[in-house]
């Protein structure tokens, strides 16, 4: 058995004793981290994972809380509400749904802030929901809502704390559950894309805005599901335990265990209520009874630790038990099915008259090129010249000013990367833009993101096996063809930065593309490496792909391209052959300054 | 709702506007510099009209204790610092600005009796003991987290918050505390009543931002801190140090914090943690200015202390609602019209 | 090595805890505010219960004293650990409304009896059955409402405008002061909210004065209370001003200041402890309070929110030796007996009046437990 497999079976089994070992106050204080896990849990997805940094979770907690005490503990429901009155599952399920709805709605209007918005549009909303609770007199107001009853299961009563313990832990497992099958799926690496930029994730068809949607109400209904067992925990619900404070000790929370981690979530909710806990109870015996020390010491103490582990506790806790080295072996999977590819010599990509301002600096000016499949096709020109910006704007990655641009004899300008990327167009970037942190397989996958149509439910619930075992099998086949055979597994960040454009060869391959864009993808190789990519590069033309390159490595291009363009000052001052462009005064002029 | 009303409301929120905009500021000063959130901007606020209403009333400020406290394991990490790298002729800086400086400020406030010195020295004093703490704060919290994540930086300024309330409620009390006006005299201005203090804080926020704007244009000090905002490495390769550079925003930072408390203490009553509202509403503003641009981030926080205002008069139990709702559309607008360049981290 | 001392400091923390308490003892939880909004109420509460006996009827009082942070989540955990760790005998606390209430489904499950200190009049309200188990100590809002109503009546108040906390306490006063004003025909013309820790109220203050009331009443606790009425005053409101007792302590008058002079404000006798006739009994215990007080925390410190714990501590020492006749402490026979004795308390005086307990009655004040007070020349002065 794996160590990390043995680890956490012990701990299960701790688990499911621990009512019996602890005393009640202690089965009282696991039933709180629980509740509090659940909201962090939410956090690791969308702050640690996602990142999105929301400090209003505490708000969706209170939805919960609200909602099963309205219709739990209201002695006179208006006759709308009577329907689904008195019985807390029913309430569970009216939270959920008025939650989903209520973090559509906020991350629709919310998540399309940008930056630093975002944050701030969490606290917004955040403080605004808490007051809305305090002012409404339904909800009684600031003083809140007494007499909440017991929760009960086919009839029998959760009296006891460890009655509750068992249910609260039971929903936090699963949750975990649910959240660590959704990050080991195909939705899963999109929302892990996020963290890395929306740029790279929608060139490899990812609907980013969608992806963010997702996990913000997944956050939220796990708040829902902790507030809705706070109230029948605590029998009693006002505002003050959703206001921003408590929103922001949520993140607290997921920061200090580990915020990339699922497990994170639970460490940093223990570590906050035992310490703060034990605090209180330790602090007056050593400094007096007078002062109100909590608070200082604890301070002091989270930023001590944050110092000592900025990436939260969970992995010193990991490095503390390392996993047993796993036996891996490549993933292996039926073929995903295949575009059927256009014949040779088919105009795959048009380029006419396009214009590309920023303010006041036209980069592209009047550009004209085309692709054709089995072409390679290499855009050449000094640095500035306005090369990343064509590619940008083929791609979709930016949009043109004015002119157009067809794929596959299809306007595509105007369109967003990830419908672009759809028809068959793949790209690579001139910085590397690869998941540091994944595994190169994971990495490469995500380009296979358009191919695979499994969503989120069932990768929560693993209902999606079959098809992530396709994607990761095709992963693994472009991996093995760029000649990275030997890293599947392997961080991507440890790879030196040449393989790792290759790497981002292997992920455009993996969509299956008619169209290839590489940015650069020479750069850092050493000799043989160089070799190897023309080789690969050539058997891909040999295949019917049409390839379009910005490179710099003038030997490399010469040897390989069948065309070239120049450009210069965002102008277009050459095309032809390598010979014909070699031999251009214009050309010339531009490279080596003046020559002639 | 009449115009008279309407002029107070006004008057009333460019007041809070002036003291939100400052702290934006300050704020957005500390983000560029520093990449840190600063959240505890406001406990600077409260700690700045507390000293000196701590002054006013005779008592020993227990900032000084603080002041004392933090210098004293400031030199302690520095020397020990200085001594492994074999840096000694810094030994004396350190002291100096650490333990004497410190016991300088502490002698001052025990052998004069500074409730009976006339109120510019009583502002002086307080901002002296309140001053050092901001370079003293990101020596001892954010200069080991210089690279950082921008969340983990939030996140540890969070927990300084947290403690700095708790230092507050240990050194002044649950209650507040109100300071002596600057100005007891009352202007007529288009049939209005203007109170001497509200001028004061609308002219010295003015004023500030003038000398925050020539400090930057003209001191070297000021063109490194702006480098450094600008880019951080390319500053460093420079010879700028990120070291001072963040001791030098969060000197300002907190003198502005300081500042703006002991100007709005005589016309509110400052609680040990009136701060962290204050705060907030000018990171509203300064978040509205993109953290990135001052004069936005001004007007921002402008906008958000008239919104108060106006809504305290409409709905005052949903001014809260009402002030935060209204941030959303213009943060949307923010985030739409801002071109926005990805960040790599 | 610092994990070393982390870990060493984790055990003997560990040990403190485990230390276990003498089984003869009478416990008593303490659950109080004494950091976090209301903090300037639970701060004299905590000072106060450092001032109660050690020993009842030759048992020895153990108090186990926790801050709940004004927040309900922490108030429930502190009354959970009570009853199932420390198994305390009864609790006293909390400070404020929502944490009391939260706090009476633990306690009455647990069948422990519970002494609030705050002012919900629903916190005993007895059609509750779970209030059996819970007192209370300060008045209910009601009572001091119907005071205030009263006065301004007899002042000839025709229209009174409510600024109050936009919070539980605001919440509370307004409920229930609106209700005895409507009764009496008295006009409520404004109702305004303010949070405790804003730096302006120009808003209210203009709606206010633009409803023209006769009065205002200022519900706020402690010193941000002040605020509004010094806006008013320097906005030129001539009318009368009126103050909750959750103002009655030195910092008000003295953030106030001249602003306040001809204050009217109701409060528990303890206030102007020295200024009631000798006959009245409650001037003994009254002044008998505030001299301990203030002999640890300084003339002029008391506030009448730690006579509240006093109170409690008061109603325990007459309630408990009845009860140790029925059981020993630390079992479920002695709560159920020290909840008995708690209920069955006649004419005990406490600093804030005089107790007469009773099935229907968990407060058990009568008009003896508040008194209409001015602020005159900087003080408190009893009307008589």
């Amino acid at each position: 058995m794996r160590r990390d497999r043995f680890a956490l079976t012990v701990f299960l089994l701790l688990l499911s004793l621990a009512p019996w070992l602890l005393g009640e106050f202690h089965v009282t204080l696991l039933n709180y981290i629980g509740l509090y896990s659940i909201v962090a849990l939410g956090l690791v997805l969308l702050t640690g994972v996602g990142g999105l940094t929301s400090f209003g979770q505490a708000a969706f907690v209170g939805l919960g809380a609200y909602t099963t005490a309205w219709l739990t503990a209201t002695p006179e429901l208006p006759a709308w509400a009577a329907l689904v009155g008195g019985s807390p599952w029913v309430a569970l399920l009216v939270g959920l749904a008025l939650t989903a709805l209520f973090a559509f709605v906020l991350g629709w209007a919310t998540l399309r802030l940008s930056g630093h918005y975002l944050p701030l549009g969490t606290i917004a909303w955040g403080i605004a929901i808490y007051f809305l609770f305090g002012n409404i007199e339904l909800l009684g107001g600031h003083t809140g809502i007494t007499g909440i009853p017991l929760l009960s299961i086919a009839g029998f009563e959760l009296r006891d704390s460890r009655h509750y313990y068992y249910l609260i832990w039971a929903m936090l497992l699963a949750a975990v559950w649910l959240t660590s099958n959704l990050l080991d799926s195909r939705e899963g690496r999109a929302i892990r894309a996020l963290k890395g930029g929306t740029v790279m994730a929608e060139s490899m068809g990812v609907n980013t805005p969608r992806s963010k949607v997702v996990i913000f109400i997944i956050a939220a209904l796990f708040a829902c599901v902790s507030g809705w067992l706070y109230a029948h925990l605590q029998r009693f619900v006002n505002p003050t335990p959703f206001g921003l404070h408590i929103g922001i000790e949520y993140l607290f929370m997921a920061v200090i265990g580990g915020a990339a981690h699922v497990w994170g979530a639970l460490v940093g909710a223990t570590v906050i209520t035992v310490l703060k806990q034990g605090l209180q109870e330790i602090l007056p015996k050593i400094l007096g009874a007078s002062g109100n020390f909590e608070v200082i010491v604890f301070g002091v103490m989270m930023i001590l630790m944050l110092q000592r582990a900025r990436d939260g506790l969970w992995p010193l806790l990991v490095h503390w038990f390392p996993r047993g080295e796993a036996v891996r072996s490549a993933p292996v999977g039926e073929r995903l099915s295949q575009r059927t590819p256009p014949t040779s010599g088919t105009v795959l990509l048009e380029v006419k008259d396009a214009v590309k301002k920023f303010g006041g600096l036209v980069a592209n000016d009047r550009m004209n090129l085309h692709v054709t499949a089995g072409e390679i096709l290499a855009l050449i020109g000094p640095n500035g010249a306005g090369k990343s910006t064509m590619f940008n704007c083929i791609s979709g990655v930016d949009g043109l000013s004015s002119g157009e641009i067809r794929f596959l004899g299809e306007r595509v300008d105007g369109l967003a990367s990830r419908d672009i990327a759809r028809r068959g167009m793949s790209r690579t970037f001139q910085h590397v833009r690869l998941l540091p942190a994944m595994s190169v397989l994971e990495n490469v996958a995500i380009g296979a993101h358009l191919r695979g149509d499994n969503g989120v439910a069932m990768a929560a619930f693993q209902l999606d096996r079959k098809e992530e075992g396709r994607l990761l099998a095709e992963a693994a086949r472009q991996i093995e063809r760029v000649g990275l055979g030997q890293y599947l597994f392997e961080q991507a960040g440890n790879l030196a930065l040449g393989q790792q454009r290759i790497v981002e060869i292997a992920r455009a391959l993996a969509a299956d593309p008619c169209l290839l864009l590489l940015d650069e993808p020479a750069a850092g190789l050493r000799y043989l490496e160089k070799q190897s990519l023309a080789e690969l590069l050539r058997r891909l033309r040999g295949e019917g792909m049409g390839i379009l390159l910005v490179e710099h490595d003038m030997d490399f291009v010469m040897g390989l391209a069948d065309r070239l363009v120049v450009m210069e000052f965002g102008l277009k001052i050459a095309e032809g052959s390598p010979d014909q462009v070699q031999q251009d005064p214009a050309v010339l002029q531009a490279y080596l300054g003046g020559v002639g | 709702m009449d115009i008279q009303i309407a002029l107070l409301l006004g008057q009333d929120g460019i007041t809070n506007g002036a003291i939100y905009a400052l702290l934006a500021l300050a704020l957005v000063l500390v983000f560029t510099v520093t990449r840190v959130i600063f959240i505890p901007q406001g406990e600077f606020v409260a700690f700045g009209a507390l000293t000196l209403a701590s002054i006013q009333a005779g008592r020993v400020p227990g900032t000084l204790w603080l002041l004392l406290g933090a210098g004293l394991v400031v030199a302690i990490i520095d020397l020990i610092q200085a001594v492994r790298r074999g840096t000694g002729r810094r030994i004396a800086g350190i002291i100096g600005w650490n333990i004497l400086y410190p016991a300088l400020v502490a002698a001052l406030l025990s052998l004069l009796r500074p409730d009976e010195l006339p109120q510019v020295a009583q502002v002086l004093l307080a901002l002296a003991v309140i001053v050092p703490l901001g370079p003293m704060l990101y020596r001892l919290v954010y200069q080991p987290l210089a690279e950082a994540s921008v969340l983990v930086l939030l996140i540890v300024s969070v927990a300084v918050h947290v403690t700095l309330v708790g230092l507050g409620l240990l050194f002044f009390g649950a209650e507040g505390s109100r300071t002596t006006p600057f100005s007891e005299a009352r202007l007529d201005i288009g049939g209005i009543a203007v109170g001497g203090q509200t001028i004061w804080v609308v002219i010295a926020s003015l004023a500030l931002i003038v000398v925050l704007y020539q400090l930057f244009e003209r001191t070297l000090y000021g063109k490194a801190l702006r480098a450094t905002a600008i880019n951080r490495v390319g500053a460093r390769l420079m010879g700028i140090s990120t070291t001072l550079a963040g001791k030098l925003s969060f000197l300002l930072a907190a003198a502005i914090g300081a500042f703006s408390g002991i100007l709005i203490a005589p016309i509110t009553t400052i609680y040990y943690d009136t701060g962290f509202l204050i705060g907030l509403k000018g990171f509203v503003g300064a978040i509205i200015g993109g953290l990135a641009s001052y004069p936005v981030a001004a007007a921002g926080a402008v906008l958000v202390g008239l919104l108060e205002s106006f809504s305290s008069f409409h709905a005052s139990a949903f001014k809260e609602v009402i002030v935060f709702t209204l941030i959303i559309p213009v943060l949307l607008w923010r985030s739409l019209t801002t071109r926005h360049v990805e960040e790599e981290e | 090595m610092i994990k070393k001392q982390m870990l060493a400091g984790f055990v003997g923390a560990c040990a403190v805890m485990a230390a276990p308490f003498a089984l003869a003892d009478i416990s008593v939880g303490v659950n109080v505010s004494a950091t976090g909004p209301a903090a300037s109420l639970g701060i004299p509460e905590k000072n106060t219960i450092a001032l109660l006996p050690t020993t009842i009827a030759g048992q020895k009082i153990n108090y186990i004293v926790l801050d709940d942070a004004s927040d309900t989540t922490t108030a429930v955990k502190n009354v959970r650990k009570f009853v199932a760790e420390d198994k305390v005998d009864v609790i006293i606390g909390s400070t404020i409304t929502p944490n009391s209430l939260a706090m009476i489904d633990v306690a009455a499950d647990a069948e422990t009896p519970m002494i609030s200190m705050a002012a919900g009049a629903k916190i005993v309200d007895p059609a509750n059955p779970k209030v059996k188990w819970i007192f209370k100590t300060p008045q209910n809002d009601v009572q001091m409402s119907t005071a205030i109503v009263e006065h301004m009546t007899n002042a000839g108040v025709k229209t009174v405008a409510f600024i109050g906390f936009a919070d539980a306490y605001g919440e509370g006063w307004f409920n229930e002061f609106s209700k005895i004003a409507e009764a009496r025909k008295l006009h409520v013309v404004a109702n305004e909210r303010y949070n405790r820790s804003d730096t302006s109220v120009t808003g209210q203050v203009l709606k206010v004065m633009a409803a023209k009331p006769d009065a205002v009443l200022v519900a706020g606790s402690g010193t941000p209370a002040a605020l509004p009425q010094k806006v008013l005053k320097e906005k030129g409101y001539a009318g009368k001003f009126y103050q909750t007792h959750g103002v009655a302590n030195k910092d008000f008058i003295r953030v106030c200041g001249k602003d306040c002079e001809g204050t009217f404000l109701p409060a528990g006798p303890v206030l102007v402890a020295a200024q009631l006739p000798d006959s009245n009994p409650i001037k003994k215990v009254a002044l008998d309070y505030t001299t301990r007080y203030e002999k640890v925390q300084g003339a002029g410190s008391t506030s009448t929110f730690g006579a509240h714990a006093w109170d409690a501590g008061l109603l325990l020492q007459n309630a408990v030796p009845v009860a140790l006749k029925k059981a020993k402490p630390g079992s479920k026979e002695f709560r159920a007996a020290l909840r008995d004795a708690l209920e069955g308390l006649k004419n005990v005086t406490v600093s804030h009046g005089i107790v007469n307990m009773s099935a229907q009655d968990h407060l058990g004040f009568d008009q003896r437990a508040r008194v209409m007070v001015v602020i005159e020349n900087g003080a408190w002065k009893l009307l008589k």
